[in-house]
């Protein structure tokens, strides 16, 4: 399933003192099957664009066609278009409201009117996706800790069996460990189950490493968009943006300017592996 | 949608009314609304409706704001008119229809009793549009104090409003927030009878308490921290000080209350101005 952005514009607050063009202009297209990056500074319509892609909030102009429909033309396939569209928002353990973790993640495919065996199916499979032992399935979600709440919210998003996952900051105040397990999970359902994901995301690390394609969102619009590579390689206009190129990239610009002889496209922390393994194999020999 | 609601809403501008004392406007809100049950002629509602026409023109707040405050009391503004239509007693009836009666003196009060609500309305929201909620609170705070001496915890309740109010705005975010999510997994607040409207808000309303109850213990912690003891020996950064155009509105407070008892008094031997 593929989603294609037109032209897409949305104004907050229009005709009062408060108006604010949140997205200016946006066209965009997320071909099947694709992990996408959506970086950019706080406020250049990152939240505002993945609001729109299920629906949620409706935009002031252009529009949005999910295999080449118009998610809004018909109000009655809103919900199927939720379903299909899995969107998981900034700090996601603040919607969970239910007496049991297990109940918790049935709301989405209850409210899909599923049959109870599909539900439940679909529940003990998001569940195990995010890596959740069955001992705290019959917990309430207010026991568990922060890592814990945040993958059973996520697990409510991915109950409902969506074709795209949307996340926005799905790792925003993790520690390292609950960060490295979220990211784990999501790069499996990509690779196994083939589904399209869109990571919203501040660290630049994580982006390197996981997705196929990256967008900068800058000031309303889709600024830049390419591979990892490509968008890594104009930092100068990043940092014009209030944003960054992976830590490791400025240790290989250090090393070059000291006249060592590496590559500067390094931006992951497996490839800086390889090329310094490289280099302290040429300064032996 | 949610962002409609607009309790105790300030509106900022550069302005006389702006700048007056919090306390001033305080108790001239408050003498205004006791004039409101003074005023009982044609002329009186004349002359209060005019005062308060000059009192908005000089405040710069556009009359588009006092009109949606007074949306939101439409339904009683109607009820209280049908109310007085239909059930005052009198003389001069106007129109039958088997047991309802509309009598002159009826129509009289249904008026009558729609001007005095609007004007009490526009009146209040007047204060709360031209005065910060701090500066409100404040100013309850000082005139409380008195009240102190019997018991009242004139600051504790003041310290409680200014936490409320700041708390509005963040609560209608957050509600707004859940309810964004709570759709991304399907839930529906629009359509189904009452039961199950009711029963899809608990996916709102559990969320949002605890989410409140967590800020207000991280709130009441960052006070501690801060060695927040309570009203004993505190000073404050903005002292609140009368000055002229604050004795000024004092004094054309008092001549607005003369003109206004001296009318009563007047419509009570000048019957023909009614």
């Amino acid at each position: 399933m593929s989603i294609k952005i037109n032209h897409l514009t949305h104004i907050y607050n229009p005709g009062t003192a408060f108006e604010k063009k949140a997205l200016d202009d946006v066209s965009l297209e997320i071909p099947k099957g694709q992990f996408v990056g959506l970086i950019g500074h706080t406020g250049s319509g990152k939240s505002t664009l993945i609001q729109h892609l299920n629906g949620i909030i409706s935009p002031t102009s252009g529009e949005i066609l999910l295999d080449g429909e118009n998610i809004h033309k018909d109000k009655a396939k809103l919900k199927e278009v939720r379903r299909r569209i899995g969107l998981a928002f900034q700090y996601p353990e603040y919607q969970l409201f239910e007496m049991t973790v297990y109940k918790d993640v049935a709301f989405g495919p209850t409210n899909m009117g599923l049959s109870p065996e599909e539900i439940h199916e679909s529940v003990l499979s998001a569940l195990q996706t995010v890596g959740l032992s069955e001992e705290v399935y019959e917990k309430s979600p207010f026991e568990l800790s922060g890592g814990q709440k945040r993958r059973v919210a996520i697990a409510g998003v991915l109950a409902m069996n969506p074709e795209v996952l949307i996340l926005d900051e799905p790792t925003a105040g993790l520690d390292p460990r609950g960060r490295d397990e979220i990211l784990q999970a999501i790069k499996e359902l990509h690779e196994k189950r083939g589904i399209t994901v869109v990571l919203v995301s501040h660290s630049m690390e994580d982006v390197a490493k996981l997705v196929d394609r990256i967008i900068v969102m800058h000031r309303g619009k889709a600024a830049m968009e390419g591979t990892p590579r490509e968008i890594f390689a104009h930092v100068e206009e990043l940092e014009k943006m209030g944003l960054a190129a992976p830590q490791v990239s400025y240790v290989f610009a250090e090393l070059k300017k000291r006249g060592y002889d590496v590559p500067t496209d390094v931006y992951t922390v497996e490839e800086a592996k390889e090329a310094l393994l490289k280099l302290i194999k040429q300064v032996k020999a | 949608m949610i962002r409609d609601i607009t309790i105790g809403q300030y509106y900022p501008a550069e302005s006389p009314i702006h700048r007056l004392d919090a306390r001033v406007k305080i108790v001239v809100t408050f003498l205004y609304i006791v004039s409101l049950f003074i005023v009982d002629t044609i002329m009186g509602y004349v002359v209060v409706t005019a005062l308060l026409g000059l009192v908005i023109h000089a405040s710069k707040v556009p009359v588009k704001f006092m009109v949606r405050g007074l949306k939101s009391i439409m339904i009683i503004i109607l009820f209280t008119a049908v109310i007085n239509l239909f059930m005052t007693q009198g003389e001069h009836i106007l129109w039958t229809w088997k047991f309802l009666t509309i009598t002159a003196e009826g129509l009289y009060m249904a008026v009558k009793m729609c001007v005095r609500l609007v004007l009490l309305i526009v009146g209040s929201s007047l204060m709360t549009l031209t005065t910060t909620p701090i500066q409100l609170t404040d100013g309850i705070e000082y005139l409380l104090r008195p009240l102190k001496k019997i018991g009242v915890p004139a600051h504790e309740i003041a310290m409680m409003m200014t936490i409320a109010l700041r708390f509005i705005p963040t609560l209608l975010d957050e509600t707004d927030k859940i309810m964004k999510a709570q759709q991304a997994r399907g839930a529906d607040f629009d359509t189904g009878n009452m039961i199950q409207k009711a029963k899809s808000l608990i996916p709102i309303l559990v969320p949002l308490f605890i989410s409140a109850f967590r800020r207000a213990e991280e709130l009441a912690m960052a006070m501690e921290a801060r060695c927040y003891h309570g009203d004993e020996n505190r000073t404050r950064m903005n002292v609140m000080r009368m000055q002229g155009r604050d004795y000024q509105a004092a004094v054309m407070t008092a001549v607005y209350l003369c003109i206004v008892v001296g009318l009563r008094i007047a419509a009570g031997h000048l019957t023909f101005m009614i």
